[in-house]
């Protein structure tokens, strides 16, 4: 099906199934333990061997010499693979430097050998004894320092220069100007569930069931990598113990099971330790940022420019910091600017929200920071400058766009009229208390998805899609999608998903899934409707669908009697016309309001409430939509208050890489969470009418937190994460 | 981690006879900390002789009017226990700020004082350390220090004690009492247990080989109002930025332990005695001779601010 008119009604918009807070049809699979991670798919073939992996220690040079001696007479010990006898591997297409290094290291930790054991702990053991000796040369880890030879990027998604107007001029002659750095760190996914993976060989075909969100590129990069023919790669990944984006892309887990299963002649599982991943896998990398703002003495912005820096490997992307910018306010003189520093620390990539995630940390504050020199209210000032067109192409209007309202509903639901202009105002026992607002901005990507649909006589309808559901609830809405195009309730619905044998979905990034594989999930049930009308003998433009029924003409007929004979099965997919969908601006809005405690003796920081408002199409199910939302505003916590991987600019690794010493938010960390979807139905996304919530959610929420810091304690911090040593010599004399 | 034998010993003197004979061989009861550095190889015991069923798990009134609380009582048990909680606050509440519930239901009151140091690169194999590989270096100097000691440290180690409860049993004068591999008992001061690490950071106590904690003893309560702030990055299960321990007296003076600063419990007498003329006077006195870095500078200010509104409420 292709999506080249505006969507007119359908029969999503009965919303009898669609629409509503349903639970996860897959929860009592998960939380009673019956779900089966790729680690641990007993299940599946032979008792697997297990592959420890050994990670370079050092950040770059060259492996000299390798002792595998020792390892190879360890108790239990199979196989050793590394680069010497693994055979000719390619680079895959996503990936940045090679899975497996040899001898030319490119980063710390950098997978350089897999040992095969019968036991985990033997592999352990025996990983331990392999003597590697090093030859390291100098490398470039710090990125204030490789700023200056930042260059224009070869792999972006934007453009790496805009230019509206003159902002030079504008900027010069405005009335009221800010012109301020900011810097975000370099952030770890962290997600609970490591990259994991089992592989098993059948001849030269391989099955790898691994933990990865796009299926599809997995299968072929696995199949590059080990020079296979593409179809010659199965992968299942049913299960995923979250991503945020760290399982994009084929990892070295996957690749490393396939050539241990291979050296040692059976199925073999990796897993990757938890010290291991901050250096081996991806992170977001680390940005230096420059806004100026400037603005007539009415508050109206004239002149708005943002420039970002950040650093990767030789052929890395950067983090493109800059996008929101050119979309979020009006303004007739606009400039961004993306450059990218070459960098020795490991592959830097995209994590929840990338490019507007830590450009909103900076762009918000400067946008609070300039209501403060202009004397306005920072709602106030952004509502001022909200715009219902493209600002760098005014021509192209936005699909929909409720920035202002999502900023007046919260506003009246947060108390927000309660605020102090002045900081330090507002004090609660020990707490200096502020509250603070910033804008949630992503843009709503669309992919193209695919499904295949299939009626049994039992009138169960089952769907098959190599989509994933990575802890987001994809397996409920494509449930709620399926059922409501079909007549039939939820518990007639069977969902299986992460299947490389499945169509190709979406997949789960960037926010696209949830709108694209139900709309794939749409696509495949209008071509089942006109199968099952045609086998019943109804008209299947009039027929209609309900109560596990088909109707139509008088009469009325149960769907399962449609597949008596044999069961029906097709397969359709949603493809986006993109000049029509790009007619319009399709983006995603929020408002972040957040109140915070600033300890007046040792700047802890604590957040006291948070609220969310969102604009983000239609929302197919509000109850797993809104726990996307508070776990990005979780998220979002973690980037203003502590998440931080700490460069040794010397050495040139993370060196709190593990989770006692990469701190993300715990439950005592996190107040009460509101969260309010407005309507916000939106023809133009596709079928569905929905957008994506999932990256929106942690859009802006660290900005507004940094804001409310400020707001309570006079502290204004540009550098992320707000940690208490950066605002303590700004707090009042004590004693 | 590396293969290991495993033995259960009988009595306190039998385990420290195990200890001194075995090669190699290492203490283990709780086993919240040794089994993480096992699995890492910071830790590669040869044999682990198993305490934690030694009958070291009670607390019992001395004779003096104070408490003895076997080597094996759990965290757990010895922060809700009635007398800690009436008597000795400052302890029960420092137990209480550290580790999670489920660590502190298997962590040991003598575990707890000679868990290891957290300092990243101790903990990272491939990065020199001389605690973990003595005359290798320390990769901490120069290098990512914010959570690293200010005080006590040296050119070879930078490192910190993690622990809260030896903290608050500092700050109460508790007194270790060991028994040897040749079955001699003999009492150590807390203030003796931690050895500065100067230039053998290896050697953390000054327990001998095989000498095992059976006990420690509280003396008689000193009254007074008990105070444990600890600061951190996160509001739970976090290691201190640093902690302050105090006991404010109601004429103002008291005795105040500082964690997270130094490569032990950090109390100093001498400062505490101008506790009366407020927390600068006290800090000042605590950080005579303070080495800190550009990045961990701020603990000083951190720990004046904090023991100021520590003060306040206890005076409060």
């Amino acid at each position: 099906m292709k999506f080249d008119t505006p969507a007119t009604t359908n029969p999503i918009d009965q919303l009898k199934v669609v629409g509503k807070p349903l639970d996860r049809v897959d929860g009592p699979l998960k939380v009673t333990g019956r779900a089966p991670y790729a680690y641990e798919r007993h299940d599946v073939g032979a008792k697997p061997a297990v592959g420890y992996v050994l990670g370079a220690g050092i950040a770059k040079g060259r492996i000299q010499a390798m002792d595998l001696a020792a390892a190879k007479r360890a108790p239990g010990v199979l196989a050793i693979v590394t680069a010497e006898n693994a055979g000719k591997l390619e680079l895959g297409k996503f990936n940045t430097a090679k899975l497996l290094g040899g001898p030319d290291i490119d980063h710390y930790h950098q997978a350089i050998a897999v040992v095969v054991a019968e036991t985990f702990e033997q592999a352990r053991a025996a990983a331990g004894l392999i003597k590697v000796e090093y030859a390291p040369t100098q490398g470039a880890f710090d990125l204030a320092s490789a700023r200056d030879g930042a260059v224009v990027p070869k792999n972006a998604n934007a453009p790496a220069d805009t230019a509206v107007g003159d902002f030079g001029r504008a900027f010069a002659a405005a009335a009221v100007k800010l012109d301020e750095s900011y810097t975000t760190p370099d952030h770890s996914h962290a997600m609970m569930e490591p990259h994991a993976s089992m592989a098993a060989w059948e001849g030269d075909s391989l099955t790898v069931w691994t933990s990865n969100q796009m299926i599809a590129w997995a299968a072929g990069d696995i199949a590059k990598t080990l020079g296979m023919p593409n179809g010659k790669v199965r992968v299942i990944s049913p299960y995923i113990g979250g991503g945020f984006g760290s399982k994009l892309f084929v990892r070295a887990d996957a690749v490393i099971a396939a050539l241990a299963a291979k050296a040692a002649g059976r199925p073999v599982k990796v897993a990757l330790p938890r010290p291991l991943i901050a250096n081996n896998t991806t992170h977001r990398p680390a940005t230096i940022q420059r806004v100026r703002l400037g603005a007539g003495s009415d508050g109206k912005i004239t002149a708005i420019g943002h420039e970002t820096w950040s650093g990767n490997l030789p052929d890395g992307s950067p983090e493109e910091a800059v996008a929101q910018t050119r979309l979020l306010y009006a303004g007739a003189n606009r400039m961004t600017a993306t450059r990218l520093a070459l960098l020795d620390l490991p592959e830097g990539n995209a994590m929840r929200a990338p490019g507007e995630a830590p450009g909103l940390m900076a762009l918000e504050i400067a946008m609070d920071e300039m209501a403060e020199k202009l004397g306005m209210d920072p709602i106030e000032f952004r509502i001022l400058n909200d715009t219902q067109v493209d600002p760098e192409d005014p021509k192209r209007p936005f699909s929909l766009r409720q920035l202002t309202e999502c900023y007046r509903t919260g506003a009246e639901k947060f108390g927000w009229s309660a605020r102090r202009a002045r900081t330090g105002q507002v004090r609660d026992g020990r707490w200096l208390v502020g509250m603070g607002a910033a804008s949630a901005f992503r843009n709503n990507l669309t992919m193209a998805s695919g499904a295949r649909v299939r009626l049994g006589s039992d009138g169960v309808v089952t769907v098959e899609t190599d989509m994933t559901d990575i802890g987001t609830g994809s397996y409920t809405i494509i449930a709620q999608t399926a059922a409501e195009m079909m007549g039939v309730p939820l518990e007639k619905v069977v969902v299986r998903l992460g299947d490389s044998s499945f169509p190709a979905s979406s997949g789960s990034g960037g926010q696209w899934g949830a709108n694209s594989s139900t709309a794939g999930v749409y696509a495949a049930c209008v071509k089942l409707r006109e199968a099952v009308a045609g086998q019943l003998g109804f008209d299947a433009a009039t027929a209609e669908f309900a109560d596990g029924e088909v109707r139509g003409g008088g009469k009325s007929v149960p769907l399962g009697d449609a597949a008596k004979a044999r069961e029906i099965m097709v397969e359709d997919k949603i493809e986006f016309d993109k000049e029509m969908t790009n007619s319009k601006q399709q983006s995603t809005f929020g408002a972040h309001f957040v109140e915070v405690g600033v300890d007046v003796a040792t700047a802890e920081v604590r957040i006291r409430r948070m609220l969310a408002v969102c604009s983000a199409g239609r929302i197919l199910n509000p109850k797993s939509a809104r726990s996307q939302v508070i776990g990005a505003m979780v998220m979002g916590a973690g980037a203003a208050l502590m998440e931080e991987l700490a460069v040794d600019k010397t050495r040139g690794f993370f060196v709190n890489h593990d989770l006692a010493g990469y701190e993300v938010p715990v439950h005592a960390d996190i107040p009460h969470q509101d969260v309010i979807f407005l309507d916000d139905t939106d023809p133009m996304s596709s079928p569905m009418k929905a957008k994506g919530v999932g990256e929106l959610g942690i859009c802006g929420v660290a900005a507004a937190i940094a804001n409310a810091i400020y707001n309570a304690s006079g502290a204004r911090v540009r550098d992320y994460p707000v940690t208490l040593d950066k605002i303590l010599d700004r707090l009042p004399e004590m004693g | 981690m590396k293969a290991f034998s495993f033995s259960r010993a009988s009595t306190p003197a039998e385990a420290a006879a195990s200890a001194q004979r075995i090669e190699g061989a290492k203490f283990v009861a709780g086993g919240t900390n040794l089994l993480d550095l096992m699995k890492l190889e910071i830790e590669t015991p040869t044999h682990l002789i198993d305490v934690s069923k030694l009958k070291l798990d009670t607390i019992e009134a001395t004779a003096e009017g104070g408490l003895r609380i076997g080597a094996m009582v759990r965290n757990t048990d010895l922060a809700a226990d009635a007398r800690v909680r009436k008597d000795y606050a400052l302890l029960s509440r420092a137990l209480l700020a550290g580790a999670s519930g489920q660590l502190r239901n298997k962590a040991t009151t003598a575990g707890n004082l000679l868990q290891r140091t957290r300092c990243p690169y101790f903990y990272d194999t491939n990065q020199p350390c001389n605690k973990r590989s003595p005359g290798s270096g320390c990769s901490a100097i120069g290098g990512f220090t914010r959570m690293l000691g200010v005080v006590g440290v040296s050119d070879a180690c930078i490192a910190t004690n993690p622990s809260d409860m030896a903290i608050a049993m500092r700050a109460l004068d508790a007194v270790v009492e060991t028994v040897s591999p040749e079955g001699a008992t003999r009492a150590i001061p807390i203030a003796e247990l931690h050895r500065l690490p100067g230039d053998t950071p290896h050697i953390e106590t000054v327990l001998t080989p095989g000498e095992l904690i059976t006990a420690v003893t509280l003396p008689k309560p000193v009254g007074g109002k008990h105070v444990y702030r600890k600061v951190r990055d996160r509001a739970s299960y976090a290691f201190a930025l640093i902690s302050v321990g105090a006991i404010v007296q109601p004429d103002g003076s008291g005795r105040v332990a500082v964690g997270g600063v130094a490569p032990k419990p950090w109390r100093v007498e001498a400062a505490e005695k101008e506790m009366v003329r407020g927390a600068k006077a006290v800090t000042d006195g605590l950080f005579a001779g303070a080495n800190p870095t550009h990045e961990n500078a701020f603990k000083l200010t951190l720990v004046q601010r904090t023991l100021d509104a520590v003060l306040t409420e206890a005076r409060g």
